[in-house]
């Protein structure tokens, strides 16, 4: 591999390239610069958005109580839109590019477009802030209708939203020039496929909630007088739910870009990987139903149809990814020589470098906390017992935090040496952050599932009812609960801190990447990951005793989990 | 808007299975992306609340 190309070179299109030292791929220099800002960005809201989580949560603590309850549920709004929406989507606009124009080893389409998206995203993100700040707008994430909030909230948000789709179409025009310029043979690499995947949810998702933002913002101006709340909750769904589909794919793509980057590991097979990700692209989306589970209005069948029948194809294609991931780490494992016993390839991988940790976090706790705790919630009847309680955030923290959150975190450890060129700073705190964080979050996970399940509600400033008409006792064990979700918060705010701390410190204060370190310290190792990343092919059939094994450990906790909710539910309604 | 003619004149082309095709087809995969949660969500959940009758 030349070390010596640091200086761009001008392709015969006129974009300008440098090729990258490490993985000796042709990386176009907008493409790198608009990943480098997108991301960045992305950071400074979780930060901010982050600390307005742990605001809310120490609000929740009962020994605590922090906030006023006009503030809690001020920041409770701040905290959703900033991490949910502006943190996990700017990081999605970096991962589409960096999976179109450097994986594919092309140009960026129209990058004029994609500077014009990342600003248009940029001034909606803070006009929504202000909006928040200012104090008119605490309707919360939802924004369910009636509840109004100023026009500027909703302007923020659709300006947001139309950056978001010039950005989704950058990548599209990617895709069409690599094809074009032949810049990879076949078909593209499953990482690719799995970004694809995200972008076209992201095209559904905004064009639902263009559907429902503007009529709200019309009529928070005054032009519309009337919105209905079913059906604004019905298209609203079609957005908040889909949303979260775009990160279920983005991370996906990413547990397969880090499994092959460090590991070398190639898909068992792309052909089930890819069928994998084609029900999402169907069905995963049809799962928005599930948030109206209660509501009257619409029939059975058109919630059990779209939140079970359709939903458990795509459940389907998760536990395909979720078994083919570790399935293909532990195949490049014992190809690289950890062939002993069950689990040495386990025992072996690279625990102490935090991009393959956080990845294998963000799987487990994705997987066991997050997709367990989906299914059940989204079965119509079991729903019941959880609807609007605190079960709900404990079940999406798990999946948005534990799972997209980590690994987003976890490719960050990458992408600073190979896209910002720069020394990872404080080695020892960045290789302990994806486990502070993991198990803050797990804590907060469980924690909140366990409040939930005892019937303390979500979104609710004082479990205590002190100044309520009616007084109502929840359960000891619901305060307890409640009392270690706020340490639990302090551990995930300490994970998130440390990983602010370590990504802005080395983006903007770290030692540029020289030949001597890379050689020193690689970031791939040398297992052939840039060339696994890039290309099409699956492994030749091993053997996997190892995944065997925790795929049967997940099937039965699955199981099992899945009965004591019916035995729950059983005893809502004693019959005797 | 699948790999064709590589250039190399003789050789028979292989077939290439429909569902790599599909695969192969990013905005086929759009468009089946959008217009399925569109017609079994979207439209299927506004019909059945259109049909709902408004309070005298
Ligand atoms: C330090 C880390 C975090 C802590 C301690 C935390 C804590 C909390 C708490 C206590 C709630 C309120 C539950 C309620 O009363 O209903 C909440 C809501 C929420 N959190 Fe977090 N969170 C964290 C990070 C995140 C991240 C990274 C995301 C997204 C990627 C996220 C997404 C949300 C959303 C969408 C809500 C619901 C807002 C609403 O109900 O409108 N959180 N969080
Ligand atoms: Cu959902």
């Amino acid at each position: 591999m030349a070390v010596d190309t640091q200086a761009p070179s001008r392709g015969f299109i006129g974009a300008s390239y440098r090729t990258c030292p490490e993985t000796g791929l042709k990386v176009c220099s907008q493409a790198e610069a608009l990943i480098k800002v997108n991301a960045v960005v992305a950071v400074v809201f979780l930060a901010v958005g982050g600390f307005f989580g742990l605001m809310v949560a120490l609000t929740r603590w009962p020994a605590v109580h922090l906030l006023p309850a006009d503030w809690f549920y001020l920041l409770l709004t701040a905290h959703g839109a900033d991490v949910l929406l502006f943190w996990v989507i700017f990081f999605e606009v970096a991962v589409l590019y960096f999976a179109s124009a450097i994986i594919l080893n092309c140009r960026l389409a129209a990058p004029k477009f994609a500077w014009l998206a990342f600003v248009l995203m940029v001034v909606g993100a803070v006009l929504a802030n202000v909006a928040v700040l200012q104090g008119e707008s605490s309707v919360m994430f939802t924004s369910y209708v009636p509840m109004q909030a100023a026009p500027h909230f909703y302007l923020g948000l659709i300006v947001f939203a139309v950056g978001t789709l010039i950005a989704v179409f950058c990548f599209f025009g990617t895709l069409v020039i690599a094809k074009e310029e032949g810049s990879y043979e076949g078909s593209v690499p499953l990482v690719t496929f799995g970004a694809i995947t995200a972008a076209i949810i992201a095209v559904f998702t905004i064009a639902s909630g263009a559907i429902i933002l503007i009529p709200t913002f019309l009529w928070s101006i005054g032009y519309i007088s009337h919105i209905d709340p079913l059906m604004y909750k019905v298209i609203w769904w079609g957005m908040g739910h889909a949303s979260q589909q775009i990160n279920v794919s983005a991370q996906v793509a990413i547990w397969y870009a880090v499994a092959a980057m460090l590991l070398g590991a190639k898909p068992l097979s792309e052909k089930v990987s890819r069928m994998a990700f084609l029900m999402y692209i169907l069905f995963l989306q049809l799962a928005s139903a599930h948030h109206l589970l209660v509501e009257p209005g619409v029939s059975s069948e058109w919630k059990i149809f779209n939140t079970s029948y359709a939903l458990y194809l795509a459940v389907l294609g998760s536990m395909i990814h979720g078994m083919s991931i570790p399935g293909a780490m532990e195949a490049a494992q014992r190809r690289n020589g950890f062939n002993n016993g069950i689990f040495e390839w386990l025992r072996k991988a690279p625990w102490s470098n935090p991009a393959f940790s956080g990845t294998m976090l963000s799987i487990v706790i994705f997987g066991f906390l997050g997709g367990i705790s989906g299914v059940v919630m989204g079965t119509e009847q079991l729903n019941l017992i959880m609807h609007n309680t605190l079960y709900v955030p404990g079940h999406f923290h798990a999946t948005v935090v534990g799972g997209t959150t980590l690994a987003f975190m976890a490719v960050s450890y990458l992408l600073v040496p190979l896209i910002f060129r720069k020394e990872i700073m404080f080695k020892k705190i960045a290789q302990w952050q994806p486990y502070v964080f993991g198990a803050g979050v797990a804590g907060i996970s469980l924690f909140m599932m366990g409040a939930g399940t005892l019937g303390v509600a979500r979104r609710h400033w004082d479990m205590g009812f002190s100044d309520a008409a009616m007084s109502f006792d929840y359960p000891a064990t619901a305060f307890l609960m409640m009392g270690l979700n706020g340490i639990a918060a302090l551990c995930a705010a300490l994970g998130g801190l440390m990983y602010v701390l370590v990504i802005v410190c080395s983006v903007f204060f770290g030692k540029a990447r020289t030949p001597e370190s890379i050689a020193a310290f690689p970031t791939l190792p040398k297992t052939g990951g840039a060339a696994t990343v890039t290309t099409y092919g699956s492994e030749a059939h091993p053997k996997l005793p190892g995944t065997v094994v925790l795929v049967s450990v997940f099937f039965v906790a699955f199981v099992l989990y899945y009965y004591v909710n019916w035995k729950y539910l059983s005893e809502v309604w004693p019959l005797s | 808007m699948s790999d064709q003619n590589t250039g190399s004149g003789g050789a028979p082309e292989e077939r290439v299975p429909a569902m790599q095709r599909l695969l192969d087809n990013p905005f086929l995969l759009l468009f089946m992306g959008v217009a399925t949660p569109a017609a079994l969500y979207l439209l299927w959940g506004v019909m059945e609340l259109s049909q709902i009758p408004l309070a005298p």
